[in-house]
This record gives structure tokens, sequence and C-alpha cells, in this order.
């Protein structure tokens, strides 16, 4: 019996990681308070990256934990810091709740029942993947360098645009 | 259910749920965060695909993705601080003004 539990392991983590990511997701959805929310975020960007590691794609993993949990997330728990503004009287969900709750059964439902309809059959066994940093990087900068150009010139489009915006705020605050 | 099924039903419901959290949460700053997760749902979907597939092409567009997050946010935080400054509120309520 430990033989078979042992041989279903990873399928057994897997699902795991994925029951802790939804919670971490539907908690977003209840919590109050934005640190919270951003924890709860963290939780399930980190419960995606061990399902990442597990399917051996391990460098989308490396680059979950570093970009998301460790760029984007600390910035924005940096801000809720720094923002410090208490919402303790304001309402919690807006007047769309009940048809954003019915829409969202609605996707959920139709999707799910769409890709329940038996898919094509995978090349490789999934999590026994045919390329590592390698296979990808050759990839990345050999046939698809022009779209890495073109994510260079958003970056430098996104600081010209964030120094724009962070200009505006200073001249409506001096005159 | 196999595997491919299951990563795509929680990539689907992930999504799912971002989109609910931009729709019916009212702080500005839980509805970003809502977005990150829609963008999150997105890339499991492209990585259980490429792994389906056998190619690069899922991972090369997770890392665009990546990108274009970081991006996202770079420029959404400063139009939040600007918008709290004048405000001092991030219930979305306040800024009815912006529909013009």
């Amino acid at each position: 019996m430990i033989e078979n539990l042992l041989g279903h392991l990873d399928t057994l983590l897997l699902l795991l990681c994925a029951v802790g990511a939804l919670a971490g997701a539907a908690l977003m959805l209840v919590l109050r308070q934005p640190m919270r929310v951003a924890i709860a975020l963290i939780t399930t960007m980190l419960f995606l990256a061990a399902i990442y590691g597990l399917l051996g794609v391990h460098f989308v993993a490396a680059f979950q934990v570093l970009i998301y949990v460790g760029a984007v997330m600390v910035f924005m728990v940096y801000v809720i810091m720094l923002l410090e503004v208490r919402e303790t009287g304001a309402a919690r969900y807006s007047k769309l709740l009940v048809p954003g709750v019915a829409g969202f059964v609605v996707l959920l439902g139709t999707i799910v029942i769409s890709v329940w309809s038996p898919l094509p059959v995978p090349t490789v066994a999934i999590g026994r993947t045919a390329y590592g940093i390698a296979g990808f990087s050759l990839a990345f900068l050999g046939e698809y360098w022009f779209l890495f150009e073109l994510t260079s010139v958003l970056l430098v489009a996104a600081v010209v645009a964030a120094l724009a915006v962070i200009r505006v705020g200073r001249e409506t605050r001096h005159g | 259910m196999d595997r491919t099924q299951l990563l795509i039903g929680v990539a689907v419901a992930l999504f799912s749920l971002g989109l609910v959290g931009v729709i019916v949460r009212r702080n500005v700053l839980v509805m970003l965060m809502c977005m990150e997760l829609m963008l999150n749902g997105v890339n499991l979907s492209l990585v259980t695909f490429a792994q389906q597939t056998a190619t690069t092409v899922g991972a090369v567009l997770v890392f665009l993705v990546f990108v274009v997050a970081t991006v996202e946010i770079a420029l959404a935080i400063p139009i939040v601080l600007l918008l709290v400054r004048a405000k001092r509120t991030l219930d979305l309520g306040a800024y009815d003004d912006l529909k013009g």
C-alpha cells in the first residue's frame, strides 16, 4: 500500500498544491484588509510555483518566486504599508456582487464543461518535460528574439510613463 | 480526469476568481491584486499546454506575461498613489468623477 501511495505521491502533491492555490484565491475575495489579501495572493503564487516545480518546469517556478513574489508582491506590500489608509466603514463589495457571482458560476461551468471533453493525447506525459532551461533559452533568443526585443521596448516605455505620472503628481501638488 | 484537465480546471478557476474580484471588490489595491491572480491563471494554462504539446512557445509566453505583469504594476501603483493622495481613500466609489 505504501509503495502504491509513493507511486502516486506526485499526483497527490499536485492535488494538494491545487487546493492550496484555490483556497488562497478564494480568501482574496473574502478578506477585508488589503495586507491580508496580499498575503493570500502570495500564498497562491507560492503554491503555483510548487505546481510548476512538480510539472518539471523549474525555471518558470524560480521566476514565479523571484519576479512575482520577490518583486511584484513586495512592491505591493510596500505600497500598502506606505498608504496606511484604514477602510473601516466602507462597504467590502460593490453593487455588482450578485451579477458578478452569477457570471463567475456561468463562466466557470462553461469552461470546465468544455475542458471536460477528452483532450488530445499529450506528446509527452505531463510532468515529464521535454525541455529545460537550455532548450527554452535557445528558442527564446533564437526563434522569438523579436518578442524579446519588444519586451525591452515595453519596459522602457513603462519607466518613461511612470516618471511622467510622478511628474504630473508633483505639478498638481505645487500649483 | 487526467492531469491536464485538473490543471486547466485550476487555471480557469483562478482566472474566474480574479475576474469576480475585479468586479465585486471596491478597494483599488485589492482589484489590482485580483488582476494579478487572473494573470497567474493564464500562466498556469500556458505552462500546461506547453507541457501537453512539448513545445517551448508556452514558456516563452509565460515570460512575456511576467513582463506585462511587472509593467502593469509599475504603472498602476503610481496612479493609485496619486488617486489616494487626492481623495484620501482606496474606495472605488470616491473616484466617480473619473467617469467624465
